[in-house]
């Protein structure tokens, strides 16, 4: 019985360390969730593109920022903005918090660095000062844990 | 004793469990929070390089651990205040395999080198202020570049930086100073001995940094920059394409908002984004910091709500501290005054 319980508290234990040294390696950076995909760009773009829509998630626009800039003669690699939500989602957000309209869709930043790819974007949670309810901070913990969860994905790939 | 069987299983589990856990695997732990910026081989990127067996070969490790620590507020580069002991320890051990063969100076960082402080400034003006800037604010952007023709091949890093200088000792600074970086833009001041009491009022007037204002992040707290237009939803539109070209903008896309979620058909035609972009300044932020892009286009959105129209954005000044890059403070300050002028002109 004994023996039983103090196995439980043990086990009990270890996961709150598990638990809590995956905290600390994911949180250790700053407010911006970064990745580095070892793809080159292209291949980054589509691999971004189709995790996203594992996620349930559509994209809505990207913006060929590079385009516009080399246009006007200046001179840059691949830059992307890509918009992303989910539609249903996205009309009930805009309407029960107006205040996140400027804010919406999401975006990520892609950008190509020799032949790897940076993906880069604002940790949602930080729209705290917008709304400080206890469903809105969930709101934005949900949308951070999707993106990490998709970085986390898209490291992976070789 | 079945019962003290059970208890030392439970235990040795929990043992074993926790010494791997105590072992952080560097190589993940630096891919995760360092290799973004430093590239996976050190090879560098929106930071500078680590794998450089010069930069190996002069700074120690109790350097590159409290660099992790202080990180390099205001410069790009994060505090990791987080990380435990043994987890930074790991990413110093990942950092030194990046060049395996390389030996590190032993430097004693506890001595304190003095020197003439007037003398020091001049040598400095005239020796590394038009790279590491006039009061060591360091270069125009950071790090490496890849994506685009920058000034160097690295960007000088800040002198005058908090987290550089609580991470640096006076004899790192001297070391650095003497022997350069070979393959960098930073060279050697006093191989075989040269100069060597210039270098020590350099180092001197380097540690007078530490006297002047530090970077603090923008203490903002309007998420959004909102303002009600007194016209029709039609006419406000191009009312603020008016204000945008009057600004030299350039209007590049007029959408509903939820244009690409839902068919046209079904989409909310009260709400209406204007895009508009100014190349130049585009241009300008992706060398200041390539990550603004949550920043672009800029963007205004119009809604029609109970027969008022209000037009809204993002507030740059708000969103640039979570990058902690003091340039791009600036250039947010800018963007903020633009949005306010062209959203006053748009709704006069
Ligand atoms: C031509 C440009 C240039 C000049 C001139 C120059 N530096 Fe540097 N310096 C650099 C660069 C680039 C680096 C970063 C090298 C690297 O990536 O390892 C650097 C690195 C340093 C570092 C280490 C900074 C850190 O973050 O660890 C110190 C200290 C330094 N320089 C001091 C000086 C001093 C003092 C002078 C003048 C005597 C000087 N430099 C002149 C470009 C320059
Ligand atoms: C968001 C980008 C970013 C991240 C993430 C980052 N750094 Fe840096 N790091 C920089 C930049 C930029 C500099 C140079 C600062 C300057 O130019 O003033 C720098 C400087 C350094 C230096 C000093 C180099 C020198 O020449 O003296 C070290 C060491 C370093 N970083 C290690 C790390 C480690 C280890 C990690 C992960 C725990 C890390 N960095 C994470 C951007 C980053």
């Amino acid at each position: 019985m004994i023996a039983n319980q103090l196995k439980k508290l043990l086990l009990t234990l270890l996961i709150v360390i598990t638990a809590q040294v995956q905290a600390i390696e994911i949180d250790g950076s700053s407010q911006l969730l970064m990745m580095r995909s070892k793809q080159s760009f292209p291949e980054a773009m589509l691999a971004l593109q189709s995790t996203l829509g594992e996620y349930d998630y559509i994209i809505s626009r990207v913006q060929r920022i590079d385009i516009g800039l080399t246009g006007m003669g200046y001179n840059t690699d691949m830059y992307r903005v890509l918009f992303f939500t989910k539609p249903n989602e996205f009309r009930e957000v805009i309407a029960k918090y107006p205040e996140l309209t400027a804010y919406m869709p999401l975006k990520l930043t892609i950008f190509a660095e020799k032949d790897e790819t940076i993906i880069a974007t604002v940790d949602p949670t930080v729209l705290r000062f917008i709304n400080s309810s206890a469903e809105f901070t969930r709101l934005t913990r949900r949308w951070r844990s999707d993106i990490v969860a998709i970085m986390d994905e898209l490291r992976e790939l070789e | 004793m079945p019962r003290f069987k059970h208890f030392s299983t439970a235990l040795l589990l929990l043992f074993t469990a926790t010494t791997s856990l105590a072992a952080p695997k560097g190589d993940l732990l630096y891919e995760k929070n360092c290799g973004t910026c430093h590239g996976l081989d050190g090879s560098g990127g929106v930071g500078v390089p680590l794998s450089l067996p010069s930069f190996q070969a002069s700074v120690d490790d109790h350097f590159l651990f409290q660099n992790i620590r202080y990180g390099r507020p205001g410069r790009v580069m994060p505090a990791f205040s987080d990380l435990s002991d043994a987890q930074v320890n790991a990413i110093v051990r990942h950092i030194r395999s990046l060049a395996p063969h390389i030996k590190p100076v032993v430097l004693d960082n506890s001595k304190v080198i003095s020197g003439d402080i007037i003398n020091g400034k001049k040598l400095y003006s005239e020796n590394c202020g038009q790279c590491h800037g006039a009061n060591g604010e360091g270069g125009h952007g950071t790090g490496v570049t890849f994506s685009r023709p920058r000034d160097l091949p690295i960007i000088a890093p800040a002198l005058n930086n908090a987290g550089f200088l609580a991470a640096a000792s006076d004899e790192m600074i001297r070391h650095t100073i003497t022997y350069g970086r070979q393959g960098t833009p930073m060279q050697a001041f006093g191989r075989k001995g040269q100069n060597e009491q210039e270098i020590n009022d350099i180092v001197a007037y380097i540690r007078t940094f530490e006297n002047s204002k530090h970077w603090q992040p923008v203490a903002v707290d309007e998420a959004t920059i909102t303002m009600e237009s007194e016209y029709g939803l039609e006419e406000s539109v191009e009312n603020l394409k008016r204000a945008a070209v009057g600004k030299n903008f350039k209007v590049i896309r007029i959408q509903n908002l939820e244009d690409g979620m839902f068919p046209e058909a079904e989409q909310d035609k009260r709400s209406i984004i204007v895009y508009f972009c100014n190349f130049s300044f585009v241009n300008r932020a992706i060398n200041i910091d390539p990550r603004v892009g949550l920043f672009l286009p800029c963007r205004i959105t119009l809604t029609e709500h109970d027969g008022v129209v209000s037009l809204t954005a993002i507030n740059p000044r708000y969103m640039s501290r979570f990058y902690n890059n003091s340039e791009l403070d600036e250039a947010c300050s800018e963007m903020y005054d633009i949005y306010i002028e062209i959203m006053e002109e748009a709704i006069l």
